[in-house]
Order: structure tokens, then sequence, then C-alpha cells
């Protein structure tokens, strides 16, 4: 009987320094990440980043995002519900991680579509998509061509913008900028300046709902 | 001093399920992802908590057969993955050509101590301790 209570104490105290491990680890790391994103403001929104919604919105969400990322593709329509629910108190600007194989060159044809208009539109198509042109991890991009013929992109020119300097230069500020951040998961929130503190729809939410009680306090 | 069988069994155990949890802290918790050889190790060391655990209660001396098989092929892989990393092995004839290099060292404590290191002296533990069990048990 007393090597069985052995047995227990030790594997009750193993999971215990586990848990607890756990928990400290966490709330470090959701320190640091809340203190790199005080200190790196200016990384956080650049004017050259699409965005959605009114501009002088109270509520700003910076979204990290990669077009390859199975999981930003399932929180879009649920931000976007988030935004209409609140009309008008959401803002939400794009920046880019494309931390997939090849799906640099997809941000490239949404800048380029950006160009024509099309920013949102493509974005949707290219999400709806996703699992034609995303096979094991890589992006390929002549499989995206399909999806985007039906939203009326001038393709002659989207190609032609596609490889403007600029483009390329904006992609390289926003993974500078993601690094600066420890942005190395996507998609990646920050409301208000402030880093989520886990991961998650429910914590994305609550943190919006947070400042816009702030706002309407003020 | 007379250590008795069950307590070197137990120790082994011990050690095993230390390791396990420190794996899965350093994966889940962390965010570390696992590369190819480490997942290799995982594969044997994670069962012997449960085979070594089984074998505790009532105390069944021939566990140590079922569970050294999985302890030494565990102690190769430990080994081939620390000269990879002392660079004694060359890169190019790694298994690893996706994901997180086997041969990148992700974290040094104290200025020595890494994953690959740590999880070879587990794996030494364990056949120690279960190799002294038999010989104690078949005595």
């Amino acid at each position: 009987m007393k090597q069985k209570s052995i047995v227990v104490a030790a594997a009750v105290f193993l999971v215990l320094v586990f848990g607890l491990g756990a928990v400290y680890y966490q709330n470090q790391k959701a320190e640091k990440a809340a203190q790199t994103a005080k200190e790196n403001a200016v990384a956080l929104l650049r004017a050259h980043s699409p965005s959605f919604g009114n501009i002088s919105a109270p509520v700003h969400i910076v979204e990290f995002l990669d077009p390859a990322c199975g999981t930003c593709r399932d929180f879009y329509p649920r931000v976007k519900q988030l935004m209409a629910a609140h009309p008008g108190k959401i803002r939400v600007s794009v920046r880019y991680a494309p931390f997939h194989t090849g799906s640099d060159q997809v941000v490239r044809v949404m800048e380029a579509a950006r160009n024509q208009g099309l920013f949102k539109e493509t974005l949707e198509a290219l999400f709806a998509s996703q699992e034609l042109w995303v096979r094991n991890h890589t992006a390929h991009l002549d499989l995206i061509w399909p999806s985007l013929s039906g939203i009326g992109l001038d393709m002659e020119r989207l190609k032609a913008d596609m490889v403007r300097p600029e483009v390329a230069q904006l992609i390289q500020q926003d993974l500078v900028d993601a690094n600066t951040l420890d942005v190395t998961m996507t998609p990646e929130f920050f409301v208000n300046g402030k880093p989520l503190p886990s991961f998650g729809f429910e914590e994305l939410k609550k943190l919006v709902e947070d400042a816009l009680a702030e706002a309407n306090r003020k | 001093m007379w250590i008795s069988p069950w307590t070197l069994v137990f120790s082994a155990w011990l050690v095993a399920a230390t390791a396990t949890l420190g794996a899965l802290f350093l994966g889940e918790v962390m965010g570390m992802l696992p590369c190819v050889l480490c997942w290799y190790q995982r594969i044997f060391m994670f069962p012997l908590v449960f085979v070594l655990a089984g074998g505790l209660f009532p105390f069944e001396a021939k566990v140590v057969r079922y569970a050294l098989p999985l302890a030494v092929a565990g102690l190769f892989v430990a080994s081939f993955h620390l000269l990879l990393v002392a660079g004694v092995i060359p890169e190019g004839m790694t298994p690893c050509t996706q994901g997180v290099p086997c041969s990148k060292v992700q974290v040094q404590w104290f200025g020595f101590l890494t994953i690959p290191l740590l999880s070879m002296l587990a794996f030494l533990a364990v056949n120690g301790l279960l190799i002294c069990a038999h010989v104690k048990s078949s005595k």
C-alpha cells in the first residue's frame, strides 16, 4: 500500500509541476508579448497597410495574416461578423506574414488587386478556394487563377503590378515588423496595440469588447 | 545498501514520466516544434511511462524485458541525435529534410545542456536502472 501511495504522490506532484509551470510560462509570455508590442508600437502600424472599416473607429485590430493559412481563413468571417456587430466601431488593418512557402507570391497578387480596388474580393476568393491552391503547406501561384476569374480583375495589369518593387518592399517591411513583434504564427491579432493574452477567437472578442467599453467610457 | 528491484523500476518510471512531461512542456507549452529525431525519441519514451507503471502493481520483474527494448532503441536515437548536433555525423545523412532541422540547437541551458543531451541522459538512466533491477531480481 505504501508503494502505491508513493507512486500516486509522485504522479500528482509531476502533473502539478507541469500545470503550474505551464500557467507561469503562459503568464510570462503574455506579459513579454504585451511589453514587446508596447515598445514597438511603430512596427505595428504602417501607412501602407490595407484596412477595412471606419478609419477613425475607436477599436483598431491589426491582423498579421497569411493567405495560405487555414486558421486565417476560418477567422475571416468571424472577424467580419464582429465588425458587423459593432458598425463603425472597428477597423481592421491587414499586415502580411506569408510564412507558407510560396505565399509571398499570393500576397503580391493581393497587393496588385488592391491597386484595382478589388482587395476584399480577391482575399475572399482566395480564402474560398484555399484548398485548391494550398497543397502540403505550400502555396501554388499557378493554381489560384481559376478562382480569381469571376471578380473582374484586369489580369494583364495585375501581373505587371505584382512584380513592382514597392510590393516586394511592402512585404519585406511587414515581415521585418512581424519579426520585431515576435509574430511567429498566423493569424496574430493586436487590438489597440495589445496582443492576445492567449490564442483564440473568444480571447479576441473579449479584447475587442474591453476596448469598446473603454472607448465608451471616454 | 539494499535497494529493492521495485524501487529501481519505480525510479526508472519517475525518469520516464519526468522526461515525457518535459517533452510535452517544450512542445505544447513553449511551442517548440520537435524535429524528426525528437519524434522517434518521444515514440520510445512515452510508452515507458505506461509499461513501467503497469509492472509496478503488482510488481512484475519481467517488466524489464518489455521495457528495455524501448529504452535501448531510444538510447540509440538519442545518441545519434547528439552526434549529429556535435557535427560528428554530417547533416546530409539525416532524415530531416522538412520542418525543423535536427542539427539546430534550439535551447542551451547553463551553456551545455541541450534537449538531445537531456534525452540521452534520461534514456541512459532508464537503461541503467532497468538493468540493475534485472540483475537484482534474477539473483
